[in-house]
């Protein structure tokens, strides 16, 4: 009777910690993530103002009910259609997406060699190796775009190297340029995709390739039918924890790009802080966050699947 | 069992493999004939994978030379007519049953309809044609055990590797698999090597198999002549259970050997040519070759020795005794329980009186 009591008092106990873990990531999510969001779609339904706050209308807690349906009347959809009709944000969106794209492939095509050598490296060798990839990381992001703004330069280190080697006569203008903004991508991201990537090749069975050798498949068969199939879900991890952050990017381009091709990052700083259009740069903010939904929700499946394996 | 006059199927010649500091095998030399079923048999690290995947190329040797059919084995592994059979299977986890099996033919560039054909006769071979379109981790242990040899099996291979393919299944399918894989083996003529740490298996599959000891062969022969007549301590005791009796050689003449044994006394025991009068010999004496007559009743053989019973390891079929002798050695001694009464045999606190012949004991010299 009373081990029951006590097996009831320590459920009770164990199920309230349990929503508590719950609840306290949740109202996290609520906070932080929700409410914010959710802001920011009532400021894109309302208009631009020279005021503070800089957009109508706003609501005003002690003007009652009245004031209420004054307030939700004067909301609009107008700049949505605003942003789906002017040609300077859907190419902002496209070139985004197209940059993302590219350097999302160009990272997965230089990121794949480096995991695969990492993973086939002697034990030793590969936590020195991991550490390399990892060791960027340890200086500031602004400064490594710094750093390149250096190398790419008029006469900066690269112009320098390829004037000595005689590649070239004159030196190129790298910087403000779609090259700059791809090399600066390319080199930032590069970790994400190699770390997931490092983590599937290393993981594989090498009796798996074996196995293939031995039944005939020559070295690129393996690689193209073995490894590579057993490598996805490293690959699809990689790409898309490339591909997400790319697309809203900003500081790359805005330091290495030129003004003439805006990705949608740079586009919706101009919005909010060069035009003070909090509205508009709401509605740039919030189809982004459509546009990555899909994305996104792909990720999180995958991740929850892999952990399901993982048990 | 081969042909005299052709070249073994395999063979091993004076192949070493170092591994930094470690000798995984070292001069290993060893003839594996055409059509026979041939183990390598040793405890865990000995260097029984180590000749399997220099034969299959994954690997190779520091010195020595391999030879298939008498030609040296040098091409890359895609390009030699041996398989193997992994210990972990090693099946594409992206792939079905019947494309793992595929997997092999494909290489060959084979016409599709032959192709289906060998996969479906590979997949009935080991009873899984109703599977073919599962996905390997669908499958029970054996299944996927049965899945791995088909696929080795589909490329008719000169020479079939199994390392340790029965490791990872439970004692009783085990032991089935064991005759089928003899039977498979009989069926195709195909040369098998096996690897393995069980020596009960080893002697149910192999016409002939090597104990290996630290990277070398202890000995080469088949299962009874291993077991019957070991060349080494190390061989007896691997290989069953045994009693080893050390002891000093009193007399030695063409048909047997009188060894002054601490605790026992002089016993006789068959020829041992290389022992010197006064040398330090050892006996291997099996406990099933010991007759136990309890009381007075005389037994057969040469040798006796009296002694009581102190543990009794009862197995089912038999029951190992522990018989301490009059000088306080102890012998391990079998008996069949071929009645159903347990109280049958002798028990424990019981004396006994143990014969055994002089023809059943092996005198080693090392
Ligand atoms: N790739 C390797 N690197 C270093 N040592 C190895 C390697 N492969 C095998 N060895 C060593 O060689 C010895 C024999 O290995 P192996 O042939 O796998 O033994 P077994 O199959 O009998 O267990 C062991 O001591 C093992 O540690
Ligand atoms: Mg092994």
């Amino acid at each position: 009777m009373s081990e029951g009591a006590t097996q009831g008092g320590r459920g009770m106990r164990r199920s309230w910690t349990l929503r508590l873990a719950i609840l306290l990531p949740f109202a996290w999510l609520v906070l932080f993530v929700l409410l914010p969001t959710l802001i920011a779609f009532k400021i894109s339904l309302s208009q631009t103002v020279l005021a503070q706050p800089p957009y109508v209308p706003v609501l005003n807690p002690s003007g009652g009910w009245d004031a209420f349906v004054g307030f939700l009347n004067a909301l609009s959809f107008e700049n949505y259609t605003a942003v789906f009709t002017d040609s300077l944000y859907l190419a902002s969106y496209l070139k985004s997406l197209q940059v993302a794209a590219l350097s999302t492939a160009l990272i997965l095509l230089i990121g794949y060699p480096i995991a695969y050598a990492m993973a086939r490296a002697p034990r030793g060798v590969q936590s020195v190796l991991l550490i390399l990839v990892i060791l960027p990381f340890w200086t500031a992001f602004l400064i490594r775009i710094y750093a390149w703004i250096n190398i790419l330069q008029r006469d900066g280190l690269l112009n320098q190297l390829l004037l000595s080697l005689g590649i070239v006569d004159a030196p190129i203008a790298w910087l403000a340029s779609d090259t700059a903004v791809y090399i600066g991508i390319v080199y930032s991201y590069l970790p994400f995709m190699v770390l997931p990537l490092y983590a599937t090749l290393e993981r594989m069975d090498a009796a798996l390739r074996e196995a293939a050798a031995d039944l005939g498949a020559p070295p690129w068969k393996i690689f193209w039918q073995i490894t590579v199939p057993l490598s996805r879900p490293g690959i699809l991890a990689g790409v898309l924890l490339c591909f997400i952050p790319i697309v809203g990017e900003f500081v790359i381009p805005d330091l290495l790009g030129s003004s003439s091709t805006l990705m949608i990052g740079q586009t919706l700083w101009t919005e909010f802080f060069a035009n003070r259009d909090w509205p508009f740069a709401s509605v740039v903010a919030l189809v982004m966050l459509v546009i990555l939904v899909g994305p996104i929700v792909l990720y999180e499946h995958l991740q929850a699947r892999a952990l399901e394996k993982a048990r | 069992m081969s042909d005299a006059a052709a070249p073994p199927a395999l063979r091993f010649d004076g192949v070493t493999r170092r591994f930094g500091s470690v000798v995984a095998i070292d001069r290993l030399s060893l003839d594996i004939f055409a059509g026979e079923f041939f183990a390598l048999l040793g405890p865990s690290g000995c260097g029984k994978s180590t000749p399997l995947r220099l034969a299959a190329g994954f690997d190779a040797p520091s010195e020595g030379r391999i030879l298939l059919h008498g030609a040296p084995l040098t091409a890359p592994p895609h390009l030699r007519p041996v398989n193997m059979m992994f210990q972990s299977y090693a099946l594409f986890p992206h792939m079905s049953v019947a494309d793992n099996v595929t997997f092999g033919l494909k290489q060959e560039g084979l016409p599709k309809a032959e192709i289906a054909a060998r996969v479906s006769e590979m997949l009935a071979l080991v009873q899984l044609s109703a599977l073919g379109a599962r996905k390997p981790h669908q499958l029970s242990g054996g299944q996927r055990q049965r899945v791995a040899l088909a696929r080795a099996l589909a490329k008719r291979p000169q020479v079939l590797l199994l390392d340790e393919p029965l490791a990872a299944l439970d004692k009783k399918l085990r032991a089935e698999t064991q005759f089928e894989l003899k039977r498979l083996q009989r069926r195709l003529g195909t040369t098998f090597v096996i690897v393995t740490h069980d020596q009960e298996e080893a002697m149910t599959v192999a016409d002939r198999m090597a104990v290996m000891q630290a990277g070398t062969v202890a000995q080469v022969g088949t299962p009874d002549e291993i077991y019957e007549h070991p060349a080494s301590r190390y061989v007896a005791d691997f290989i069953g259970d045994v009693n080893l009796l050390q002891g000093r050689v009193v007399r030695t003449d063409a048909s047997s050997v009188v060894v002054a044994c601490d605790g026992f006394g002089e016993i006789i025991a068959g020829p041992a040519p290389e022992a010197r009068v006064g040398e330090t010999i050892w006996l291997a004496l099996r406990p099933e070759k010991i007759a136990v007559s309890e009381g007075g009743r005389a037994g057969v053989g040469q040798n006796e020795v009296t002694g009581t019973v102190v543990e009794v390891g009862y197995r089912g079929e038999q029951s190992m005794l522990e018989v301490r002798t009059a000088a306080g050695s102890i012998l391990k001694v079998s008996v069949t329980n071929r009645r159903r009464r347990a109280a049958d045999g002798p028990a424990v606190g019981e004396s006994v009186r143990l014969t055994f012949a002089a023809d059943d004991i092996v005198a080693l010299t090392r």
